[in-house]
């Protein structure tokens, strides 16, 4: 039996303005518990919620960038429910009415274009923190810091066909929201977290089967693997002529399953009603055009850009515009330089690599764009070798010195005077006759032998494409 | 005659010309307090000393030369839903006993600096739940001109307080009918602005569309003044209007010929005691006099108004209150095993049976399957029933009703008769629901009991409200009337 | 009536457990008022909009500027349970 996947995604987002959703405190990461609070966003009675007008705007920016339909007419509503961390006991957020509806976000799978549909986008507020105490501590603590921080929720419609594709998808819209700035998008810091709702039928089959949500996948991989596994289970129960139980269940990324949140809870009933102490929001498309208009250059109008501008194929555009900060460095390095297929392979080799080893991001990243032209110069001129290179790059990024005074401190400058190389194969000819004559007799791998002998006679030092030309050009 | 015999503005007058000292007002207040509240209990919490600190504070800057406001040095008294930081405020409820609010409601702040001193925090129906203060965890409070009767409510402390000369002026709030009521049960002028015109911000919220805070005054000379220093736009309240609202006392000392009143007969039918009819017909008469041109209306859609109010106010309630949850402040249950028994023990101990009937119907109201047969209707209603008042007020100036149906009732009289209790209401919620405002001034006694009389207009009419009741008080000496205690 | 089953979950939705020896009276209650607010079904008003926003008032907004929070002492000088500087509750299990 052969079974297609459905999946859809939810990702909320926080808002990276400077204050809170409903009142005037700071938006911040990680600040000591409970000093980013104030009546209102810590729930005391008469406390009353007003607007943050960033809030609409970087909403109505994701709905642009992500081709949705922005509504003229909105509102708020309350979301009711009770939680600890959760202190009107209601979350101010928006139910019928959202801000942005109908969009589409296009990703690549396998060299093929597709679409992903975008429902919904709308604004809401964040909850506050649980901090829980070890097993033998009874209680649990909370920190209100995050409560009242904004967010925008972003769901797909249920056009993911597999667990890749939800992964890609994520990848991209992460790339997109960095790019206008409205979010710091780190899962690690649960700036950016998605939820998944999935669904297994046979192939052919025109309804839905039943869906499972899951929750609690904190990365880009676990994203990945929490949905093949529950693929997997999905399928095994059906084969089996079982039914999947329509529940949330939470991934346990260390023992690689998901596991039923059926608490004794009944459904939630959240008895959504409009908020009372806000006023509707009537955007004019005035407004919302010059917004576009100010949109800064998105991923996909990016990498066409760079495969135009820079000659780079497409997969190297790809690569390069992912994060808008490897795009821009990418950028300062390549603009105006003859070489630019260079720089981006530089960049999508030993910069990305070294970026992943020490965990860095690339705005910490210590190399400077001049410096990686320089160095990209330096092996076009055949002053250094590829090895030479690479090696002074890993010197660039421990020391910080620029790579002509690296070449010189290592010594690493490479030998490409014709009349000097000419000399010294010469020299390892003479030295070398047999393989003279192996290589005359057919014996190709000959080459390769005086080629080393030749750069070991230059101790390393040799500009081995020289060297090749003119041992071929004395060979023959 | 004692100084708390006076109102507002004559004491004012006294405080401007040096005759007295605002430490002298307060003595006399507080003197008065000692010797009726005992009987009244209108209120919770005395701040004596803060109140002294304030006079003090006064009376100093009058000293030094300083021009002062209308309010500087006015004792009053405030409802205890409204803010006030540092001095608890506790809604009448067990579940807020001990509160101590960490800021003040934006209208405090305000007459604060105005000068105006807090005498103490009145008395309520719990998290204002009520039609007769009956409902406080704490007390009743009794009505000024008759101890074995109600006050109204559920701004009942607040009311007794004006009545009984234990203050000048005294804030409540009215959601339903909360500060008309109470003002016409116990013979003084209640004010309900229009929605939006007084900020919320501070006020425990309990229906937030309905809400509005306002003031009890000893007349309507008086009511414009604090209304002076009430409205204006606050931008911590976001459904708080930006209009200039002007200087209301301007419309004191007007004429009203050829003033459009209507009168809609729907107010004075069902359920309204004959004698409170004939009183409030009869002050209706007079405005004629005056030059008025009165007509009889019909607003057929105001008999929903009670089920509208009913389903919507307790929606809104049911989650305004769901933030009493015994976590982050007021009571918490000693005994509680796990996270669902601290909120269930807290909540179930904490509030009284009334608070927890309207959240259970709110709740229900929203719940899913129920949510369009109440919610989605009473919202849809209550859209019937404010464009009806908009065209009446397209043809006339203001509309009169009588503000209670009955007089003051006895204490423990309407306890278990749950829509008697309701029907207290019936003239009152109407103009909660359309936004718009209204004012209660006395017009009469039946029996010995005060009778009000309902005056209201379109949103933003407050002029003609204040120049109709005004000269309706010029021209009768009811507001002379004071209880014998 | 309302049935208790009913009426059993609406508590619970609000967090509130009854009273056994008031449940009847509740009950009664309650279902005395569910019937009299009941009157709206006379009511045929399909095509009527909700009223939701009672003024005109709309896009209330404010900008996006850092106020001073409130210190944490104040902020929690009303709980009734903390450490380390934050509220305490029982264990939650999610």
């Amino acid at each position: 039996m052969n079974y297609e996947t459905i999946i859809g995604l939810e990702v909320h987002a926080e808002l990276s303005t400077k204050t809170k959703a409903f009142c005037s405190c700071k938006n911040e990461f990680g600040g000591e518990v409970n000093t980013n609070c104030c009546p209102v966003c810590m729930g005391y009675p008469g406390a009353l919620p007003v607007l943050n007008k960033k809030v609409v705007e970087y909403a109505v920016k994701a709905g642009l960038a992500l081709n949705c339909q922005i509504s003229l007419y909105s509102k708020t509503d309350r979301k009711n429910y009770f939680y600890p961390d959760l202190p009107k006991a209601y979350q101010i957020s928006q139910y019928d009415q959202p801000l942005c509806k109908n969009g589409k976000i296009k990703i690549e799978v396998d060299g093929q274009e597709k679409y992903i549909g975008i429902t919904r986008i709308h604004i809401e507020e964040d909850a506050g923190k649980l901090i829980h105490g070890t097993e033998s501590e009874d209680y649990s603590l909370v920190d209100f810091n995050r409560s009242g921080v904004p967010l925008i929720e972003i769901v797909s419609e249920p056009d993911i066909r597999s667990p890749l594709e939800a992964r890609l998808y994520l990848e991209k819209l992460k790339g997109i929201l960095e790019y206008l700035e409205i979010s710091d998008c780190k899962m690690q810091e649960g700036s950016l977290r998605c939820d998944a709702n999935i669904s297994v039928r046979p192939v052919g089959q025109k309804e839905f089967g039943v869906k499972t949500e899951i929750k609690n996948m904190n990365s880009m991989k676990s994203l990945q693997r929490a949905l093949e596994y529950e693929e997997e289970r999905h399928k095994k129960i059906l084969s089996e002529g079982g039914t999947i139980v329509q529940e949330t269940r939470r991934w346990d990324e260390t023992k690689g399953i998901t596991v039923s949140m059926r608490t004794k809870e009944q459904a939630h009933d959240y008895r959504y009603f409009p908020e009372p102490d806000l006023v509707p929001i009537v955007l004019d498309e005035t407004w919302i055009e010059e917004l576009r208009k100010a949109l800064p250059e998105l991923p996909d109008d990016k990498k066409k850009r760079f495969v135009e501008e820079y000659g780079i194929p497409d997969y190297d555009a790809s690569v390069l515009t992912l994060t808008k900060g490897l795009s821009s460095f990418f950028e300062a390095c390549a603009k105006g330089h003859k070489n630019p297929k260079a720089i981006s392979n530089w960049v999508m080799g030993e910069v990305l690599r070294i970026l992943k080893e020490k965990e860095l991001e690339i705005k910490d990243l210590n190399i400077k764009p001049e410096g990686l032209r320089k160095l990209v110069d330096l092996v076009d001129g055949g002053v250094l070798s590829s090895t030479g290179a690479k090696q002074v790059f890993e010197e660039m990024f421990k020391t910080g010195k620029d790579p002509e005074t690296l070449v010189d401190e290592l010594g690493l400058k490479q030998i490409s005077d014709e009349g000097a190389i000419v000399e010294l194969v010469k020299q390892v000819l003479s030295e070398n006759q047999k393989s003279v004559e192996d290589y005359k007799k057919g014996k190709t791998n000959a080459l390769g032998y005086l080629v080393g002998q030749c750069m070991k006679a230059s101790k390393g030092k040799g500009n081995p494409q020289i060297i090749n030309k003119i041992l071929r050009d004395m060979l023959n | 005659m004692d100084l708390y015999n006076l109102t507002l503005h004559e004491i004012r007058d006294k405080i401007r010309s040096g005759e007295i000292s605002a430490k002298e007002v307060l003595d006399s207040v507080y003197k008065r307090i000692e010797a009726v509240d005992g009987k009244i209990d209108a209120y919770l919490t005395l701040s004596k000393e803060n109140a002294y600190e304030a006079a003090e504070a006064i009376d100093k800057r009058i000293a030094q030369g300083e021009k002062l406001g209308d309010l500087a040095g006015i004792p009053m008294a405030v409802k205890d839903n409204i803010s006030t930081k540092g001095v608890k405020t506790t809604c009448a409820s067990k579940i807020l006993e001990n509160y101590i609010p960490p800021f003040d409601a934006h209208v405090y702040e305000k007459l604060k600096e105005a000068g105006a001193i807090l005498i103490g925090k009145t008395n309520l129906d719990e998290f204002a739940m009520g039609s007769s203060t009956e409902n406080s965890a704490f007390k009743i409070t009794r009505n000024p001109w008759d101890l074995e009767r109600v006050p109204g409510g559920s701004s009942g402390g607040s009311a007794a307080a004006v009545a009984a000369d234990e203050a000048f002026f005294s804030l409540g709030s009215d959601t339903g009918g909360s500060i008309r009521q109470p003002a016409s049960l116990c013979g003084v002028v209640g004010f309900k602005p229009t929605y939006g015109a007084v900020s919320r911000y501070g006020l425990v919220a309990f229906g937030s569309s309905f809400d509005q805070i306002g003031p009890f005054t000893k007349d309507v000379e008086d009511c414009a003044i604090v209304l002076n220093y009430l409205y204006g736009h606050d931008e911590r309240d976001s459904t708080s209007l930006q209009v200039e609202h002007g200087d209301f006392t301007q419309a004191l000392n007007k004429d009203i010929k050829g003033m459009k009143i209507g009168l809609p007969k729907e107010y004075f039918e069902e359920g309204i005691d004959p004698e409170v009819k004939r009183l409030v017909l009869d002050g209706v008469k007079i405005l004629e006099g005056l030059g008025a041109h009165v007509e009889e209306i019909s607003l057929p859609y105001s008999k929903y108004a009670l089920p509208v109010y009913y389903i919507a106010a307790s929606a809104e309630a049911s989650s305004n209150l769901a933030r009493f949850d015994g976590v982050r402040y007021g009571y918490r249950a000693k005994e509680y095993s796990n996270l669902e028994d601290l909120y269930i023990n807290s909540r179930s101990e904490g509030f009284g049976d009334e608070v927890k009937l309207r959240i259970m119907l709110g709740t229900y109201t929203l719940s899913s399957g129920y949510y369009d047969a109440y919610y989605n209707k009473a919202l849809k209603v209550r859209r019937l029933i404010k464009q009806e008042f908009d065209k009446a007020f397209e043809k006339y100036d203001i509309l009169i009703s009588p503000t209670s149906p009955t007089t003051a009732f006895k204490i423990g009289e309407r306890l278990d008769d749950q829509l008697a209790m309701y029907m207290s209401d019936i003239c009152t919620v109407p103009i909660n629901i359309a936004g718009i405002p209204a004012i209660s001034i006395p017009c009469g006694l039946s029996n010995g009991l005060p009778v009000g009389m309902q005056i209201m207009s379109r949103a933003l009419g407050e002029a003609s409200i204040i120049k109709a009741a005004h000269a309706f008080e010029r021209n009768t000496d009811f507001s002379k009337n004071k209880p014998t205690l | 009536m309302i049935e208790k089953k009913d009426l059993h979950y609406v508590a619970a939705l609000a967090r509130l457990k009854l009273r056994e020896e008031d449940e009847e009276k509740v009950r009664e209650k309650f279902s005395m008022v569910l019937d009299y607010v009941g009157m709206l079904n006379q009511l045929d008003i399909e095509d009527v909009e909700p009223l939701i926003s009672i003024n005109d008032v709309t896009n209330v907004m404010r900008e996006d500027e850092i106020k001073e929070s409130m210190d944490r002492e104040t902020l929690l000088a009303n709980a009734p349970d903390k450490m380390y500087g934050c509220i305490k509750v029982s264990k939650v299990i999610e």
